[in-house]
């Protein structure tokens, strides 16, 4: 049963118990990951757990980084049909691979601005009850940083006006970043930034001691807002993704 | 020691002088320059509306958070905001910094929500945050707003400096905040700064702008690199939850005065408590296991007298090590078990010995041969 082997994320997410109203309204979700250990799962575990049956969430995702077929490949194996719940206006899907296209008079910045006036359209568009179960999801910000040119400043404007987002709908942000493109750098201002803007962080690292078959890597959960930091590994299987303490899998 | 911070902001500027200007600062690995500032804001707030302070109203410039944020924050310390708001005024730079919704209502159909009645009233908000001199004039006029024109002063708190300096230079910002302490109507200036954001400069800057530089720093530091196993994750716990707090005071008479604190963070917001010794912090990370770590003090007199063969006595006598024969350079015949070339004239009746036998006498000492050069394989 899913339920029962992503306890431990859903609990350091307080996603455990009641998910209706969304308990992470008002709040911004970073998700950091780096090559060995990909935080996509997280990604996927959440935008599960927001388009489950037993509540009325709606979610909108932006997607920079694969169509649409990828993830409705992924979810169906988590038990999620993404093609019905589209249809349902319960996942709006904005996808953001042809950005990059050369208009005329479009700079980076006029096209972030133009995404953000489309997020608020479509938030301000449902019910007013239902904007605080409204999840953003940004798949991920560096290849949005890649597609404003290299322009991190346009990026950081952008995610700020998602930010005043959450205080405005009290819907929720959750976005995916690399640690390890930015780890050259001297200063990784961009990186550092979405640490301090993050109630919710979490890290997924491998272990210290290395490959391992048994163990994928470990998730680090800070939890700003209860002030609660934890710690386990996990393995991504074909279905599921099992979380565990260290040394009981 | 955070009460200091707050009697110098409450006592606010002499004639003629510059406003006295605190900068808060934090970095990633301890970061709670939200909750000091959170805690100075309600605590100067609190004297201004009891008329403890020579400030009579507060000016918060909000970058990073909602006006609705600090207003709750008050509310939660106890202050009637309805009723304080000829106290309080807060520049909205965070709802519209940068006119997008300006510029986009102006476009498509874009419905701007209308704010709470409530935040209205106490928010202006600002929507050229890239242009410092207008900044300038709206935060005076939102101050003299507050306590009329004249001699009466208000105070400043800005959240926070980091996205200024993303919009404008380092040398607009300076003049930004050092016109501000010129000012003759404001009492005192607070700014929330995060290091790791800047160049070192841009921090020094800021720092040689300020009177008094509290920052903020982790309990223990991480070892880079080793993020990944358990001793550290429980530092990283450790780090969540407490830090140590620097504070830096410039005083007028010329001196500076640096004390440290120790904060923790729990969900009802901040408390600072004086530092432990050192030793109270690190028996908490002794492992506990079943063998003593510790050198009793006999113990530790014991090891201080063993003299190791290759040491210098540092008393002119020449070194003879001893290599486990009985027949030494100088023909004296000595027992095979001292191995120190020196005697040493120590009371002390503990003195640890090291005990050597030679395998064979035939070699000579030190040899470079390789005994095992005879093998015939």
């Amino acid at each position: 049963m899913n339920q029962r082997s992503s306890n431990l994320l859903d609990e350091a997410l307080g996603l455990d118990q009641v998910i209706e109203p969304w308990p992470l309204r008002g709040q911004v979700v970073a998700i950091e990951d780096q090559v060995e250990t990909s935080g996509s799962f997280v990604l996927h575990h959440l935008l599960k757990r927001s388009l489950s049956p037993n509540s009325s969430n709606v979610t909108i995702f932006i997607a920079f980084s694969q169509p649409f077929s990828h993830y409705d490949r992924i979810l169906r194996k988590l038990g999620c049909n993404l093609v019905s719940q589209r249809d349902n206006s319960r996942f709006f899907f904005f996808d953001m691979l042809k950005l990059q296209c050369p208009d005329e008079g479009i700079t980076p910045e006029g096209g972030l601005i133009a995404l953000y006036g489309k997020i608020h359209k479509t938030i301000s568009a449902l019910p007013e009850i239902s904007w605080k179960n409204v999840s953003i999801i940004i798949d991920d910000l560096s290849l949005m940083e890649v597609a404003a040119n290299g322009s991190s400043d346009y990026v950081l404007d952008f995610l700020h006006y998602c930010r005043t987002l959450t205080s405005e709908f009290d819907c929720s942000l959750i976005t995916l970043n690399h640690e390890d493109i930015y780890s050259s750098e001297d200063r990784p201002t961009f990186f550092i930034q979405m640490e301090y803007l993050a109630d919710i962080l979490i890290k997924a690292e491998p272990l210290a001691t290395g490959l391992a078959t048994d163990v994928h890597g470990q998730l680090t959960v800070s939890n700003k807002g209860r002030n609660k930091v934890s710690n386990f590994h996990f393995k991504v299987k074909e279905n599921v993704v099992e979380c565990f303490y260290p040394g009981r899998s | 020691m955070a009460e200091s911070i707050c009697r110098a902001l409450r006592d606010g500027a002499l004639e003629g002088e510059l406003a006295p200007a605190l900068t808060i600062k934090d970095s990633v690995a301890s970061p709670f320059a939200l909750q000091v500032f959170s805690h100075v804001l309600s605590q100067l707030f609190s004297s201004i509306l009891a008329g403890k302070s020579q400030s009579r109203g507060l000016v918060v410039v909000s970058f990073s958070r909602s006006p609705s944020f600090y207003l709750d924050l008050l509310k939660n310390k106890g202050t009637d905001i309805a009723s304080s708001n000829n106290q309080i005024q807060i520049l909205d730079c965070y709802s519209d910094p940068l006119g997008w919704k300006d510029q986009l209502a102006g476009s498509r159909n874009f419905t701007a929500l209308s704010n709470e009645v409530l935040v209205s009233s106490t928010a202006i908000v600002f929507r050229e945050v890239k242009h410092m001199d207008k900044l300038y004039n709206s935060i005076i006029e939102l101050g003299k707003g507050l306590v009329g024109g004249g001699k009466i002063r208000f105070s400043i708190a800005i959240d926070s400096v980091d996205e200024m300096l993303r919009h404008a230079p380092v040398s607009s910002v300076a003049r930004f905040l050092s016109n501000l302490r010129s000012h003759d109507q404001i009492s005192s200036i607070f700014w929330l700064l995060h290091s790791d954001l800047h160049e070192a400069r841009v921090t020094a800057v800021l720092e040689y702008l300020s009177s008094i530089v509290a920052s903020l720093e982790p309990s223990h530091q991480l070892a880079n690199g080793q993020r990944g196993d358990l001793e550290n994750f429980s530092l990283i716990k450790h780090n969540s939850k407490k830090g140590k707090f620097h504070v830096r005071f410039k005083k007028r008479n010329g001196r500076v005065r640096v004390m440290s604190e120790e904060v923790h963070i729990e969900l009802s917001g901040i408390n600072f408590t004086s530092l432990p010794s050192e030793g109270a912090i690190n028996q908490g990370l002794v492992p506990k296991v079943q063998f003593s770590l510790q050198l009793s003090e006999k113990e530790r007199i014991d090891k201080a007298n063993v003299v190791l063969p290759f040491e210098h006595q540092g008393n002119g006598k020449p070194i003879q090590i001893y290599d486990g024969r009985r027949s030494l350079v100088d023909g004296k015949h000595e027992r095979p078990f001292a191995a120190v070339e020196n005697v040493q004239t120590n009371e002390n009746c503990g003195s640890g010995e090291i005990i050597y036998y030679r395998d064979s006498d035939d070699e000579m000492p030190d040899s470079d041969e390789d005994p095992d050069d005879d093998l015939d394989i």
